[in-house]
């Protein structure tokens, strides 16, 4: 059955409830420059196009949509099919989004572009696109995350990013995007910030997943060519949740294809020891609404509204707060949400480097450790697509660990 | 400007401090500090030493674990201050304690989420009855601010919005008539923290806000020294010191130490207010 999509956000950047735009009045100006360049550009075919021949001959697009036949034989469920970003030039999905924001970032006439990461992943391909489009780069990161992913800060900086460590807080992504909020608000007239995921204050939240949209756009064709039909249930990791939206956004509108997005389980359910933001049905506390960094949504914290530590061993998981889009998809029932622990994604990354030949990200490694447990109790004529958000080569240092 | 009317007769501690100024052409000055650091007794004896040595207005910092608006001198004081166990509820409860010992008007600035968190009618009346005269909410603008507004105002809160460098002539004009109390105006784009200089582009900006409201500028961020709050004058009626007296409680070995400090760093700067349009001190 075919329903016709609501497009979210409505104008004042509201996914239901959540979304908006709660920063320091400083930046309210900026984000209305950047609000309205973005619907100038995504209007403008000069634009797309620009942006769709960098996507396909820079970054590598379309992605292969894979079927997994060792791993489908092993789970004995659900035919899986695998979208591999992880083919992108860099390494990950977020090339999608660099590049679209890159390319609006020169058409505002802005010489700087800053950006926070977790992982490197999103850090990475910034450098890369200011690299590809002459423009200067920094790039703020938590100082435990630089420990973690050094091979990623060693990358940022040949392409001629500055890297700046950032030793506040809980030294992880969170806390890299409030440097890179301080760093904005202070050199907001000559900088764009490339934020790296469907967070922040509007428009972020829409234009990032507007750049990532490709993937299911590309998924959708793709599984009718070879399956003939839409697929029954689309799995994907959630951080921010640009890689999630990014798949699902496409198949909204089929009520009959299942949304699930994977959390960061961390080591425990207890706050402080996990980044499962929406996965209290499955024991994991602390989350509520409020605001953090421009937007209102789900967001792991203490009673009395200070942010919660998070944990988890992947990087690009472990942010207190999800995507206003996914939190409203979730009150929806549109999409459910769950998690699994540290040990179930690096187990899962392993067992995808057997059984296809794939490393993937510990990121990536998440959605798939849930898919492992759902696949075999699925009919055998059923349909999966995993999003495989990421390749695994920066977190070998600590999959070594674990070999 | 129907905002002028409302401001007049509007009857907070806030908008009287601001008319006994205008009247005797003074110019004020609003004190920032972090609620909690070290902790909620020292703060209380730090804003009793700063009342008595000629605060106008003192704003609470409520102490948040993600001060994005904020520079490293806040940020440090922020994270003392929750060590300390500071929570919002504590410092309300220090709100009614100081109201016990002083009439100084109480600004409390925080970031949203632990007013959203208590809920906005909670903590509006629980502000009101403890004694506090007014909010700023350093991450809410008026685009976002109308529940917020509401539950402030029904319970007689002067809200403070924030003005900045970056603000459009028509945000300049919302900004103003979602003000009670007074304007907080932003000196440059930046986080707070003190610096040598002045923007040179704060004059014209002040005068913009000016056309915009007869509410009282306040301007903030980057004044720590005596030529700073000379400078303004003419230009705006208070100026709000933040960092550099944060960093004084830093620095001091002890909490009676710092107390002291705080008041001789407010009477000098107080000076420099009452000198008002004086230049003298800019040479000196
Ligand atoms: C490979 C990979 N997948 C997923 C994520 C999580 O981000 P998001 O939820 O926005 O896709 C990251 C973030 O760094 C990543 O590097």
């Amino acid at each position: 059955m075919t329903t016709a999509p609501q497009i979210w956000p409505d104008a004042k950047g509201r996914f239901g409830p959540y979304g908006g735009r709660y920063v320091p009045e400083t930046l309210v100006a900026p984000l209305e420059e950047l609000e309205h360049a973005y619907a100038e550009a995504r209007r403008d075919p000069k634009f797309q196009k620009e942006l769709d021949f960098l996507l396909k001959n820079f970054a590598g697009r379309p992605t292969p949509l894979q079927f997994a036949s060792r791993l489908t034989e092993h789970l004995g469920g659900a035919r899986i099919y695998i979208k591999r970003e992880d083919l992108l030039h860099t390494g990950a999905h977020k090339i999608n989004n660099c590049l679209g924001q890159g390319l609006l970032a020169v058409r505002m006439g802005k010489k700087r572009i800053i950006a926070e990461t977790g992982a490197g992943q999103h850090g990475v391909a910034t450098a890369t696109v200011a690299a590809r489009l002459g423009l200067e780069c920094v790039v703020y990161m938590g100082a435990e995350d630089m420990e973690r992913q050094r091979l990623n800060v060693f990358r940022m900086r040949l392409l001629g990013a500055e890297v700046v460590g950032v030793n506040s807080g809980t030294r992880t992504l969170k806390d890299a995007i409030n440097e890179a909020m301080r760093d904005w608000v202070t050199n907001v007239r000559s900088t764009h910030y490339l934020l790296g995921s469907v967070l922040g204050a509007h428009p972020y939240p829409m234009m990032v997943r507007d750049f990532h949209r490709v993937i299911g756009l590309e998924a959708r064709d793709q599984i009718l060519n070879v399956e003939g039909r839409l697929p029954d249930l689309l799995v994907a990791c959630v951080g921010g949740g640009s890689n999630a939206i990014g798949l699902f956004h496409a198949f909204l509108g089929h009520a009959g294809v299942k949304l699930l997005g994977v959390e960061a389980g961390g080591r425990g359910h207890a706050l402080g020891e996990h980044a499962a933001r929406m996965a209290a049905a499955a024991g994991y506390s602390g989350a509520r609404p409020g605001v953090l960094q421009g937007t209102y949504s789900y967001v792991l914290q203490t009673p009395d509204g200070q942010i919660a530590t998070t944990h988890s061993v992947s990087a690009g998981l472990d942010y207190p707060a999800i995507g206003p889009e996914h939190a409203w998809l979730a009150d929806k029932h549109r999409a459910m949400y769950t998690a699994v622990s540290d040990d179930a994604a690096v187990a899962a990354a392993r067992t995808l480097a057997r059984l296809e030949g794939i490393i993937p990200a510990l990121e990536s490694a998440h959605a798939l450790a849930e898919l492992i447990v759902r696949a075999p109790k699925m009919p055998r004529d059923s349909v999966v697509i995993l999003n495989l958000s990421g390749r695994g080569d920066k977190d070998m240092e600590i999959l070594a660990r674990y070999i | 400007m129907t905002q002028s009317a409302t401001s007049m007769t509007n009857e907070s501690r806030i908008s009287r401090r601001f008319a006994e100024l205008r009247k005797s052409g003074e110019m004020g000055l609003v004190a920032y500090i972090t609620a909690g650091d070290p902790s909620l007794e020292a703060t209380e004896q730090f804003v009793l030493a700063m009342a008595g040595a000629g605060a106008d207005v003192i704003e609470l910092g409520v102490p948040f674990s993600d001060p994005v608006a904020d520079g490293p001198v806040i940020q440090r004081a922020s994270e003392r201050a929750l060590r300390a166990g500071t929570t919002l509820a504590g410092v309300l409860s220090l709100v009614k304690s100081l109201r016990a010992k002083t009439e100084v008007p109480l600004v409390l600035f925080s970031y949203f989420n632990p007013v959203l968190q208590m809920g906005l009618e909670k903590f509006a009346e629980e502000a009101s009855v403890a004694g506090a005269d007014g909010v700023l909410i350093t991450d809410v603008t008026p685009d976002e601010g109308a529940e917020y507004r509401q539950a402030m105002s029904l319970h007689g809160l002067d809200t403070i919005f924030l003005a900045a460098p970056t603000s459009t002539d028509e945000r300049l004009a919302l900004i103003a008539e979602a003000s009670r109390g007074f304007l907080y105006l932003i000196s440059r784009t930046g986080v707070t923290g003190a610096k040598d200089q002045l923007a040179d582009e704060l004059p014209a900006l002040a005068r913009r806000v000016r056309r915009v409201t007869s509410l009282p500028i306040a301007v903030g961020f980057g004044i720590s020294l005596p030529g700073h709050v000379s400078v303004l004058g003419g230009l705006a009626d208070a100026a709000v010191v933040g960092s550099a007296l944060v960093e004084e409680i830093e620095r001091a070995a002890s909490v009676p130490a710092a107390a002291e400090a705080l008041a001789a760093r407010v009477k000098l700067l107080k000076g420099a207010a009452v000198a008002g349009m004086s230049q003298r001190e800019l040479q000196g």
